[in-house]
This record gives C-alpha cells, sequence and structure tokens, in this order.
C-alpha cells in the first residue's frame, strides 16, 4: 500500500459533490424502517415494567388475548432458554446472548423502569395498546440499586446470582456482586508521586445520556413457509442483527435475511436487537408479516443509553507542568447487564498526553437501569471532562497558559500509552499550534461574565471487517455495494474512493448497502470505521476490478496481461504505445469481451488511526440565571484526509452539539424507585437550534499511514471535549469550578451562590 | 371500532382526498398509514421534536398533535407536494447543496417548518430562523448549515419574481 504522504493530486477526493440520497430525503421518498407497509401487516406492542427490580411471578395474557383484533401475545416464556454464550460479531464487542435476549423480554426479574415482559400483536396499534392493559402480572417488588456507590457495597441488593464480566474491548473480571473490574498499568504510579512537585486531586460525576436519534426503532419481519426469516429494521449492523436473531431464536443463519433500511440516525445505539425478537416471533406464530415501532418513551426508557460514571482523578506535576504520572478510577454504570463502555473510557483516558507512571482501575457497575450502550466514542465523554478539568487546574495552579500545559504534555508519535503500545503516528503538537495559531484564540471576549475555555482529546476508532463488491457495465457505468448501512454520507465518501481509485467522475458510480443475502460479511458501522475501514475495503476491490480489466484489454489486443498498465486512468498497451483506453472505453469493450466483471473484497484492518480534537469555546454567564450561553465555539480536528470535507465539518459540528447537550442540559432523572421521570423530548431536554452558535470547524491532514488515501477515523472524538471546554470557560468567566455533569443554571447558580457564601 | 369512523375530506397537496378516521387517530397516522404519504416523520409523537410537522391551512403543525377529524376540509401540504415535478423547490436543493442533513429523517419537517417561516417573513435574520425552527431537533448536524441552507433559499426567492 502506497503512503499518501506528497500524493497531493487527487482529482475526487477532497471535492464535495452531492450526496445520492439528499435528493430522496428532501422530497420524503427515502424508506425509513418505519415506510415499510407489506400486505395483511400485523401491529405489536410491548408491555414494560413499571417497577426497577422485581421479580415476575406470574403473567396472564389470558384477557388481552380475547379481546377482538388481537392475534396473540408473548412473555419471555415463549423464547428459547438459551445458555450464557458469549458472541462477538468478528471480535470487537463480546455480548452475552442470554443476557440479550432477557434484555428484550424479560424471564425471571425486570431489572429496570422499562424492561420488556410481555408484547402483543394486533390489527393495529391501538388495539396493540389496549390489549396491553388487559395484561396481568404479578411481580414482587425488590428494592432497587440506582448508584454507582451503593451498587458497589458489599450489603447492596444483587441483580444476578452469576453473571459473565463484560469486555466491550478488554476484558473486565467479576469483582464485586454487583461489578466486574479491570486494571491497566504502564512504568509506577507511586514513585511519580513521591517525585512530583505537586499533586492533584478531584472527583466528578456525569449521569446517563441517551444517543438522542430522532428516528424510533422499528422493524417489520416476515416469516415464510421454508423458514427465511426477512427483516427490516433501522441499524447501524444488519450483520449484527441477524447473527443476533439467528442465536436468539436458535435460527440458522442463512435463513435470517435483513434488510437495512435509511437509518435515521444511530451514534451507537441502534446496533443491538430489542423489539426484533418479539417481531420475529409472532410472524413466526402468526404466519403475517409483523410490524413493531417504538414510542419516544420506550426507547429512553427501554434501549441502551450511555452510562453515567463516578470518576477519580489523581495527578502528579513538575513545577513545570510536566505531567509525571496519573491514577484514575473509573467507575462507570453498565446498567442491567454487564459489559457497558468503561474498558474504551479507559483506554483513551490519558492518550494524547504523555505520562510515563500511570494506572487506571475501571468498574462495570451493575444497577436497575437499562443496559448501556456505545455512544459515539464510547465512555470518553465523562473521562474526557474530568481529565481536561484536571489539566486547566493544574495549569491555574501553575499560573500557566492552559494550551502551553497541554503542548508540553502532548503525546507524539511513539510515546508510550497506557497499554505499552506506542501511540501510532499522530500529529499531536501541530494540532494545538493550530489552535494558538486561530484568530479565536487571542481575539477579544465580550459580554458581563465572559470566559474561554479549551479542551482536548483523542480517539481511537475501530477497524474490524468491511466488505464491498465492485461491478463494471458495459455502458462505463460502475456498480458499488457496501456491507456498512450510510449513517451520514458514506455512500458518497466510499464512491469517491472507488472514483479515485479506478479513475472515473464519481457520477458514473451507484452505490447501495445490500441485504445479507447480498453482500459479505461486514462489522457493525460503528466506531468512525465506515470511510476508513469499508474504504479500505471498496479500494482493494477497486484494485482487483482493474486487474480483471487488465486481463480483458489483453484479450482484446491480443498481447500478454504483463503488456497492459493501468495509470492516470487509462490502460496501456506496452506494446504499442499508442494504443490506450479510458476505464470507460474499456468498459464500453467488456460488452464483446465476457460481459460485466463482479469483484468482491473483505479487509480487517486493525485499526482506523487515533483521531486528534481540540475544542475552543467562548461563553457568557448570566449569575443571575446560572445560564451558560455560548457565544463562540470552534473546533478542530486532524482527520488524516477529508474525503468529503463538507460531510467532515458536518461530522465535527454533530459530536460538538451532541457534546454540548450532555454538558449543559441532557441527564437521566430517576426517582427514588428507579422510575425514569423525563420520557419525553420536552423533559429530557437535547440542544435545539436557539441553544447552539454557528459551530465553525478547522480541518488539519495528518495522513494515516494505514490507508492509501491517508484516512483517519473522524466521527467520534468531537463529541468528547465540549464538557471539559465548557467546565473550563466557566471557571475563566466567574471562577467556579464544576465537577459533575450537567451543568444546567441550576447546579451553575447554587455553585455561584456557594462562592458568594465563601463556601 | 368502524361504528366510530368518521368521513373527512381535506386537500393534500393540491388533490382531495377523502378518508375514514376513526376519533382517536392522529393526522400523523392517517398521512402516514392510510394515505400512505410517509414522508412525514415520527419522532415522539408528543409535539416535541418536529419530525411530524406539515402546512395545516397555511400554518405548520405537528400532525401527531392533531386528530384526523380535526382535518375536514383542510388544506394540508406535505414534503411530497414540495417539489414541481422534477424541479425541487428553494429550500430542497439548499438543503443538498449545504449539506444541511446526514441521516435525513427530520429534514422533511425541517423543511415544511422553513417552508411556513418564509411564507409569512421573506428575509429573516439567522437568529429569527433559529428562534422558528427550535421547534425542530436535529441530532445530526449541529444545526449550523440547516440555518444557512434556510438563509440561502430565503434570499433565493425572494430575488425570484
Amino acid at each position: 500500500m502506497k503512503h499518501a504522504e506528497g500524493q497531493v493530486d487527487f482529482k475526487v477526493i477532497g471535492t464535495t459533490p452531492e450526496r445520492p440520497d439528499g435528493i430522496e430525503k428532501v422530497t420524503g421518498r427515502a424508506r425509513f424502517a418505519d415506510d415499510i407497509h407489506l400486505p395483511r401487516m400485523l401491529f405489536g406492542k410491548i408491555l414494560r415494567s413499571p417497577h426497577a427490580h422485581a421479580i415476575i411471578k406470574g403473567i396472564d395474557t389470558s384477557k388481552a388475548l380475547a379481546l377482538p383484533g388481537v392475534h396473540g401475545a408473548l412473555t419471555g416464556e415463549d423464547f428459547p432458554q438459551l445458555e450464557s454464550t458469549v458472541i462477538s460479531h468478528g471480535g470487537a464487542s463480546t455480548i452475552d446472548i442470554k443476557d440479550l435476549a432477557e434484555n428484550c423480554i424479560a424471564r425471571d426479574k425486570a431489572l429496570y423502569d422499562g424492561h420488556a415482559v410481555a408484547a402483543v400483536v394486533a390489527d393495529n396499534y391501538h388495539i396493540a395498546e389496549q390489549a396491553l392493559e388487559l395484561i396481568e402480572v404479578d411481580y414482587e417488588i425488590l428494592t432497587p440499586v440506582l448508584e454507582i456507590e451503593d451498587a458497589l457495597k458489599d450489603d447492596a441488593p444483587v441483580l444476578h446470582e452469576t453473571f459473565s464480566p463484560g469486555g466491550f474491548i478488554l476484558q473486565t473480571e467479576k469483582s464485586h456482586s454487583n461489578a466486574g473490574s479491570f486494571k491497566l498499568r504502564l512504568g509506577d504510579a507511586d514513585r511519580a508521586f513521591q517525585n512530583a512537585d505537586h499533586v492533584l486531586e478531584e472527583t466528578f460525576q456525569t449521569r446517563c445520556v441517551h444517543q438522542g436519534y430522532i428516528e424510533p426503532h422499528s422493524v417489520t419481519v416476515e416469516w415464510s413457509h421454508n423458514h427465511i426469516m426477512s427483516v427490516w429494521t433501522s441499524t447501524q449492523g444488519h450483520f449484527a442483527i441477524r447473527e443476533q436473531l439467528a442465536f436468539i431464536l436458535r435460527h440458522p443463519l442463512n435463513k435470517v435475511k435483513v434488510t437495512p433500511m435509511e437509518i435515521g440516525g444511530g451514534f451507537g445505539g441502534k446496533d443491538q436487537v430489542y423489539i426484533e425478537p418479539i417481531a420475529a416471533m409472532f410472524a413466526k406464530n402468526t404466519g403475517r408479516p409483523v410490524k413493531i415501532a417504538m414510542s419516544r418513551a420506550d426507547m429512553l426508557r427501554g434501549t441502551g443509553p450511555s452510562p453515567g460514571a463516578n470518576i477519580r482523578v489523581k495527578l502528579a506535576a513538575k513545577k513545570d507542568g510536566t505531567l509525571l504520572g496519573a491514577d484514575l478510577t473509573l467507575a462507570y454504570e453498565a446498567g442491567a447487564y454487564p459489559g457497558g463502555p468503561v474498558t474504551s473510557a479507559a483506554l483513551q483516558a490519558t492518550a494524547r498526553y504523555n505520562i510515563p507512571d500511570q494506572q487506571i482501575l475501571g468498574h462495570d457497575v451493575l444497577l436497575n437501569k437499562p443496559k448501556m450502550k456505545q455512544y459515539r466514542a464510547p465512555g470518553g465523554l465523562p473521562v474526557n471532562f474530568a481529565m481536561e478539568s484536571m489539566l486547566d487546574i493544574l495549569a491555574r495552579k501553575l499560573e500557566l497558559d492552559p494550551l502551553e500545559v497541554r503542548l508540553t504534555n502532548a503525546m507524539v508519535t511513539g510515546d508510550r500509552m497506557i497499554t505499552g503500545i506506542p501511540c501510532q503516528k499522530i500529529g499531536g503538537k501541530e494540532l494545538l499550534k493550530a489552535v494558538r495559531k486561530h484568530p479565536h484564540f487571542t481575539s477579544h471576549l465580550t459580554g458581563r461574565n465572559p470566559g474561554r475555555g479549551l479542551a482536548y482529546a483523542m480517539w481511537f476508532g475501530a477497524g474490524m471487517t468491511s466488505s464491498a463488491a465492485l461491478t463494471a457495465n458495459p455502458d462505463g457505468s460502475v456498480k458499488l455495494s457496501v456491507g456498512t448501512p450510510d449513517l451520514s454520507g458514506t455512500r458518497m465518501t466510499l464512491a469517491m474512493q472507488a472514483a479515485e481509485t479506478l479513475g472515473i467522475p464519481v457520477s458514473s458510480i451507484s452505490v447501495s448497502i445490500p441485504d445479507t443475502d447480498s453482500i459479505a460479511f461486514s462489522f457493525m458501522a460503528v466506531g468512525s470505521r465506515t470511510t476508513h475501514s469499508t474504504g479500505l475495503a471498496v479500494y482493494e476491490a477497486a484494485q482487483q476490478l482493474l486487474r480483471r480489466m487488465t486481463e480483458r484489454a489483453a484479450l482484446y489486443w491480443d498481447v500478454d496481461e504483463t503488456d497492459v498498465t493501468f495509470s492516470d486512468g487509462m490502460f496501456n498497451n506496452q506494446k504499442d504505445s499508442t494504443l490506450t483506453l479510458t476505464f470507460t472505453e474499456m468498459a464500453h469493450l467488456l460488452e464483446k469481451l465476457g460481459g460485466p466483471i463482479t469483484v468482491q473484497s473483505s479487509v480487517t484492518p486493525k485499526s482506523n488511526g487515533a483521531q486528534l480534537t481540540a475544542h475552543l469555546v467562548d461563553i457568557d454567564v448570566d449569575t443571575e440565571t446560572g445560564k451558560i450561553e455560548i457565544q463562540r465555539y470552534t473546533a478542530f480536528q486532524d482527520v488524516g484526509k477529508a474525503i468529503h470535507p463538507d460531510y467532515v465539518s458536518g461530522q465535527m459540528q454533530g459530536g460538538v452539539a451532541q457534546g454540548i447537550g450532555w454538558a449543559l442540559s441532557e441527564a437521566y432523572q430517576y426517582d427514588e424507585a428507579g422510575h425514569l421521570l423525563n420520557t419525553t423530548l420536552l423533559d429530557y431536554r437535547m440542544p435545539t437550534s436557539l441553544d447552539l452558535p454557528d459551530i465553525e470547524t478547522v480541518i488539519l491532514e495528518t495522513p494515516n499511514p494505514n490507508h492509501p488515501f491517508g484516512v483517519r477515523g473522524v466521527g467520534e472524538s468531537s463529541i468528547m471535549p465540549p464538557a471539559g471546554a465548557l467546565a473550563n470557560a466557566l471557571y475563566d468567566a466567574v471562577g467556579i469550578r464544576m465537577t459533575a455533569l450537567p451543568m444546567t443554571p441550576g447546579a451553575v447558580l447554587e455553585k455561584l451562590k456557594k462562592k458568594q457564601r465563601g463556601s | 371500532m368502524t361504528d366510530y369512523t368518521t368521513r373527512i375530506t381535506t386537500v393534500i397537496n393540491g388533490q382531495e382526498e377523502k378518508f375514514f378516521c376513526e376519533p382517536r387517530e392522529s393526522l400523523l397516522e392517517i398521512l402516514r398509514d392510510r394515505l400512505q404519504l410517509t414522508g412525514t416523520k415520527e419522532g415522539c409523537n408528543d409535539g416535541n421534536c418536529g419530525a411530524c410537522t406539515v402546512i395545516l391551512d397555511g400554518v405548520s403543525v405537528n400532525s401527531c398533535c392533531v386528530l384526523g377529524v380535526e382535518a375536514e376540509n383542510a388544506t394540508i401540504e406535505t414534503i411530497e407536494g414540495l417539489a414541481d415535478g422534477d424541479r425541487l423547490h428553494p429550500l430542497q436543493q439548499a438543503f443538498i447543496r449545504e449539506t444541511a442533513l446526514q441521516c435525513g429523517y427530520c429534514t422533511p419537517g425541517l423543511i415544511m417548518a422553513a417552508k411556513d417561516l418564509l411564507a409569512h417573513e421573506p428575509l429573516p435574520s439567522n437568529e429569527r430562523i433559529r428562534l422558528w425552527l427550535a421547534n425542530n431537533l436535529c441530532r445530526c448536524t449541529g444545526y449550523t448549515r440547516i440555518i444557512k441552507a434556510v438563509a440561502q433559499a430565503a434570499k433565493e426567492l425572494h430575488q425570484k419574481p
């Protein structure tokens, strides 16, 4: 594979063509999962536990079944009894299939408010809803565990007598009755604290938040006479859904066909089954297509949000701000089943700084909340908020510029991360220097109580398996098929990489994301991986296609294959330099030279290159209300190579917006019995257009040596810095240090009053 | 159930549409499930996300919060009626050109809300656009490009006769 450095004469990459799905989406023609209507379709609804922790002693569905228009009811007992078995979709994630099945519909115990306990299927949703009210469930209510510190106590109520400790990327081991734990260690942290000029310690707390995709989960399943299960759903990974469904229903993988519809946002929340097995079982039982869609309350209560966390950070530093050591404890909610993203949080907690001696203790804590899921840079924001606040505290203590402290400690290529692995090629200091040079950094602050804050982040996305297929047609058109759903414009970024490689305009390529029967296995569209890893598969497929066309050109010219080369978009006959063919001319000849050519490629890269991000924010604080008004926001990111700069910038802006929501207004609120209180989008408060400023973006390009065009993952890192940047800006503005999220007006006001009282 | 159904007559995107409707069915359900106009999206079904925005008698509404039976004799505009054949409305063009969408799920609602704004205020300031669109949640874009797209479409519409 050739290095991207020096390769600057791209024809397609770096341009901004219009997305193929754009016209479908602005006209309302794009087909999302809930837009499927099949003949004789039935509609399912789910009954959810009103208790956070309860034994299910019995469920009586007879009255519901007697309601006219109802065609069936299901409880956990109607599904296969599974043994604890861990699956991994090819390596990066581990899911205990028994936990997953019981998360879809409880068997013995309801483990959170909103846990599915029964389901009905009827002629329409209204009848199904009426039927739900007729189901009688006999619960024995247990004491719920709702806070991390309570769950870790020896006498805490126990969720599971036994459990498979979680293992999202890193494996944990059972350490408490409600937790699995792990340790990471580099060098000797004790030595660092003994030798330090300054030791700082602080604790931080963040709350559970939801990914907040606007499109509700929706699935339609049809079960044929020969037991082919056809599934249309909204997902980031149709192969993951296929595998999970096959295991839960004990059905052969080759009889499950999953078609990914247009997806209305995922952000890590849509690669796991919830309603799919229930719709499938109803489809099997009734012989009719069955659709189940979630309500917004179903989603907030019953799907996997991102965990809240308790974080302790201790730093050892020299007088000049050089970090010597770090000691962190990360306790993250796992929710009702193990395997939350505390592990991925730990792996990147300190990465971006060169800290020779450090250790991290992590806890994956079971409690009576939904099974926690990944959300854009899984687990990254809480610990980034903690670390970036600490860097600010250190800078202020030493009376140093916060940016200079970060520059002093910035990780550079080859520095050891906490795993002991040297950091792959990054452009760390260049990014911070770009912040320093930007007009925003030196601009004058305005407002009554203005402040400026900075935060820095690094994230490693996923490599994993991706597949692509390419067909050259005799009319000169090219068909590209890929196995990763398009969350944000990746059909175009992948087509652009194919066009660049084949030497054709991107308008010659049409892209689709076929069902699981029609393309080779691909890991989910997660971990910032699609443009990078599926891009690699596209590049490989394009190289294969060129080889196959070279063979046909050799046939046409009646020369040896070695006498035909492809360069600058032309097939060249080395025996006669006057004989050349463009890709399109060669494609036209295929009509009489064997017909269209289809090639396919599957690749499994190890990673997608580190993403570095720095954010600069200006705020104004209303000290009477506690409201933080964002005045200016600039996000800087090293993306390796921006295939489509507008989409890259759009990803950065979207991440910033989600990070701001997490920082300022979003949080799951529970009462003492464990009922989720804010189950609407009025009360679960995501940023509106009024809450955000124009978000400026600055793209840097330090090529990733492991990608032919230098691409790095892009999507995730931008969600992490907003909380730290805003907390640091708040300190700069009014001198209060927030150590808990969200920084709502009420929370800020309380802290301001405390400061005024001098406590 | 059919005992309670009412026959409703409306004009949707310039065409007369008649449908039977139960009192408990929302306009959103009627549009999507009965009339198969699935361009209008459901995001929350309680008036908090704006994905189901349509224009009812000249005013943008959350169609999840309007009952089907309330639409008697109403004139309704949905996203399906916005383009003139193959010619996209300037708002639709601007959303594509300015990359004002990623997943595109909130897009129909946003475009209909913006159309209502521009019908009443041809050249709104960016602040005014932000205020007006605060009823429509988007989780992908951070809104910056949406505001720009609406402002550009406004200019374009204003310049046209």
